[in-house]
């Protein structure tokens, strides 16, 4: 018998030994598993603002014909932004205004951890957000890229359209394929590991800024 | 009548120190803690923060005890078909292009983490914070083995620079203030900066800087994992300063050593701990970063990932049905928090790595208690059985009665060794006294001796040799002056003419 075969034996006894006396009753699923308000709406737009500013986030909304002057705005004094290869067109175009340098990060054609450390920001899209807790979360799809390009440069800019906005965790991972990588994002990376006074960006963006198009 | 009061017990060896284990009992580690007023201050002034950051949080959600409800059957539900989910898992990873590993205990453990380090030719690796790595006690092993293993989260960071031990299981430099931080610093970080202050950001910022080399040229990356979905074969850790992302995102090898009980049969179970957890362990709504992969992500990430699947004696606790809800435990550390105990002692004097409440229950299961020689069996009186930890706690584990069932089992495991210890015998004495009301009338009346000995404060606060092992840590109020029997007797036997005729509630 193998160490895997030992230790599963050995589970099994123990699961056996234990068991509950009488049989457990289905599992009780009580709590909301949806909102009851509808994606992209005002109340759900409202609350993620209010959430990504509580985790000292920036944000604004515009209309869809203003992104890409909304990106710029985001990226301020950057002068160099990763982008992935799906991004939409709008906001990479936002990107490039000023004479940025827009390096796009795709396969072939992936930067490596060093230039990705040079580089002072990156535009990515977003899968869904979840108001109630101010989470965005990322899934490596086209206009997302892959995680390290939206971990290792210090300003992080999302772009994220009003549809992908809903209210509840579990509307959330609804909306989540389980396999793909997945990266939930709530305010830029913070520690209150001294004297539990936080302290916002250590090891990940210092700073995230949210342009919600309409 | 003979009494076995203060006969000596036989000893037998110590159990080995282990990072499950510590070397003295715990009145005695807390004894010194609490003598300590620079660690009380600091333990006192964080507990008290996450107190009142976490209720905040919890009183937002309406549906808060429905989440409990479920995360507790969903808990119960795993252990009860652990090996099926086990399984699931492991083909699920395997599936997307992982290898799982299985681990019976720590040595097994340790030995698999360093042969697929040595295999990849590294001597350095940089590490997320995981309780089940430092149960193992994985860095002094790779350490042993000529492989360095440098920890990412900055409190993580502060204890091992400090060669200190971790203290709490969210915050594990909880005991230390930013004034010690800063000379840790400045003694064993090579590249602080030499103008460092005590500023919380400042001292975040120097970690930054140190760390940032590391996690770009790391090869290898060890995490644990705060759950397993079996259906998926999903991992996700639950961080905040983003050192969990680098590690899991940059190196080429990921190694995740992850406890058999951490298991979720589905992916839609996330819903129900992704809201337990934040707001229960560290007073948010969501942590800033939640990592989760399943297996391997061709061109995003490690190219190699394996799963070390970790028993350690959780099956001791597993083969019990009321012992093995300490493995419903999901590391949040609200326990502690609320805990008059922790707050008080400190994680040091639990000896273990996971103090606390949920620590004095899931301790002494996975070592097992061998008698009142070994001082995991003074864990479970750790606690004055107030209960906080049971309304804390997000899966609704039952501490309180877990505690009582661990006292009950410390006391028997002392049973047939020998002659009894004076636990044993005060309770064979009491019982004789108790079974005859003759002898009982008696012992009520002698206790009144007990007034002199409390003199004029009304407190018994030390007697002699063997009650002072229970007199040095407790008052005793002075005894009444009356008995029961002879207020009874007074009261109903000769009711003194003054209240005669006064009936409470009369109408007149």
């Amino acid at each position: 018998m193998n160490g895997r075969e030992a230790m599963l034996a050995r589970i099994r006894t123990a699961v056996a030994a234990g068991a509950a006396s009488v049989p457990s009753p289905p599992i009780p699923r009580a709590y909301d598993r949806a909102g009851t308000h509808q994606p992209g709406s005002d109340h759900v737009l409202q609350l993620l603002i209010d959430r990504l500013l509580d985790y000292r986030a920036e944000v604004t909304v515009v209309a869809a014909a203003d992104m890409a002057q909304a990106v710029d705005t985001a990226l301020g004094a950057a002068g160099s932004v990763v982008v992935p290869a799906g991004l939409d067109s709008a906001a990479r175009a936002g990107c490039e205004v000023g004479g940025r340098t827009v390096s796009v990060d795709g396969h072939p054609h992936l930067l490596t951890s060093a230039e990705l450390d040079a580089t002072d920001a990156v535009v990515t899209g977003a899968t869904v957000a979840i108001a109630v807790t101010g989470t965005i979360v990322l899934s490596g799809r086209e206009d997302e890229g892959r995680r390290a390009i939206s971990l290792v440069p210090d300003l992080l800019v999302v772009v994220l359209p009003l549809d992908r906005i809903v209210e509840t965790v579990p509307d959330g991972l609804h909306r989540l394929q389980p396999t793909a990588p997945l990266t939930m994002i709530s305010g830029p990376s913070a520690t209150s590991d001294i004297e539990l006074s936080r302290v916002e960006g250590v090891h990940g963006p210092r700073t995230l800024r949210v342009v919600i198009v309409r | 009548m003979t009494t076995f009061l203060g006969v000596p017990m036989r000893r037998r060896p110590a159990e080995p120190e282990s990072p499950l284990r510590g070397t003295e009992t715990f009145p005695v580690g807390a004894r010194r803690a609490v003598a300590d007023t620079r660690l009380r201050r600091n333990l006192g002034r964080a507990t008290a923060t996450i107190r009142a950051k976490r209720a905040a949080m919890v009183a937002e959600v309406d549906d808060w005890e429905a989440l409990r409800d479920s995360a507790s059957a969903i808990k119960a539900d795993v252990m009860a078909r652990l090996p099926e989910l086990l399984e699931q898992l492991e083909a699920a990873v395997t599936a997307r292009g992982g290898t799982v590993h299985w681990a019976s205990d720590a040595l097994e453990a340790n030995q698999i983490v360093t042969r697929l380090v040595k295999s990849t030719g590294a001597d350095e690796v940089v590490k997320v914070k995981s309780m089940a790595t430092q149960e193992i006690g994985l860095n002094e092993y790779l350490e042993e083995n000529g492989i360095a293993a440098i920890e990412t989260d900055l409190a993580e960071l502060i204890v091992q620079l400090g060669h200190d031990k971790p203290s709490h299981i969210l915050v594990p430099a909880i005991h230390r203030g930013r004034a010690e931080i800063r000379e840790i610093f400045l003694a064993e970080m090579a590249d602080a900066p030499k103008d460092l202050t005590d500023e919380p950001r400042m001292l975040a910022m120097a970690a930054r800087a140190h760390l940032r080399r590391k996690f770009l040229s790391a090869k290898v990356a060890i995490s644990g994992a705060n759950f397993g979905i079996a259906e998926s074969g999903t991992l996700a850790v639950v961080e905040s300063e983003g050192n969990g992302r680098m590690c899991l995102t940059l190196p080429e090898t990921l190694i995740t050593v992850m406890g058999i009980e951490k298991i979720l049969p589905a992916f839609t179970d996330l819903e129900v701990f992704l809201q337990l957890l934040p707001r229960s362990s560290t007073g948010e709504r969501m942590n800033p970063y939640t990592s989760l992969w399943t297996g391997v992500t061709p061109g995003d990430g490690p190219s190699e990932f394996h799963l070390v699947l970790l028993d350690n004696g959780r099956t001791n606790a597993l083969a019990d049905e009321l012992g093995r809800t300490a493995l419903h435990c999901i590391r949040c550390s609200a326990c502690l928090n609320v805990c008059p105990v922790y707050e008080r002692a400190g994680g040091h004097a639990y000896g273990s790595v996971y103090p606390g409440p949920i620590g004095a229950v899931l301790t002494p299961q996975l070592t097992g208690m061998t008698g009142h020689h070994d001082v995991n069996s003074t864990l479970p009186y750790a606690s004055t059985l107030c209960g906080a930890c049971f309304d804390a706690c997000p899966v609704k584990i039952d501490i309180p009665t877990m505690l009582v069932e661990l006292r009950g089992r410390a006391v028997d495991a002392d049973r047939g060794h020998g002659l009894p210890g004076g636990w044993a015998a005060a309770m064979k004495a009491a019982s004789w006294v108790m079974s005859s009301e003759k002898r009982f009338a008696a012992a009520e009346t002698a206790s009144k001796a007990g007034r002199l000995a409390a003199g004029s404060k009304g407190r018994i606060s030390s007697l002699p040799y063997p009650l002072s092992a229970w007199s040095t840590s407790r008052d005793l109020p002075a005894p009444p002056r009356q008995t029961f029997r002879e207020w009874w007797r007074d009261e109903h036997v000769a009711p003194p003419a003054d209240t005669a005729g006064t009936t409470v509630g009369e109408s007149s």
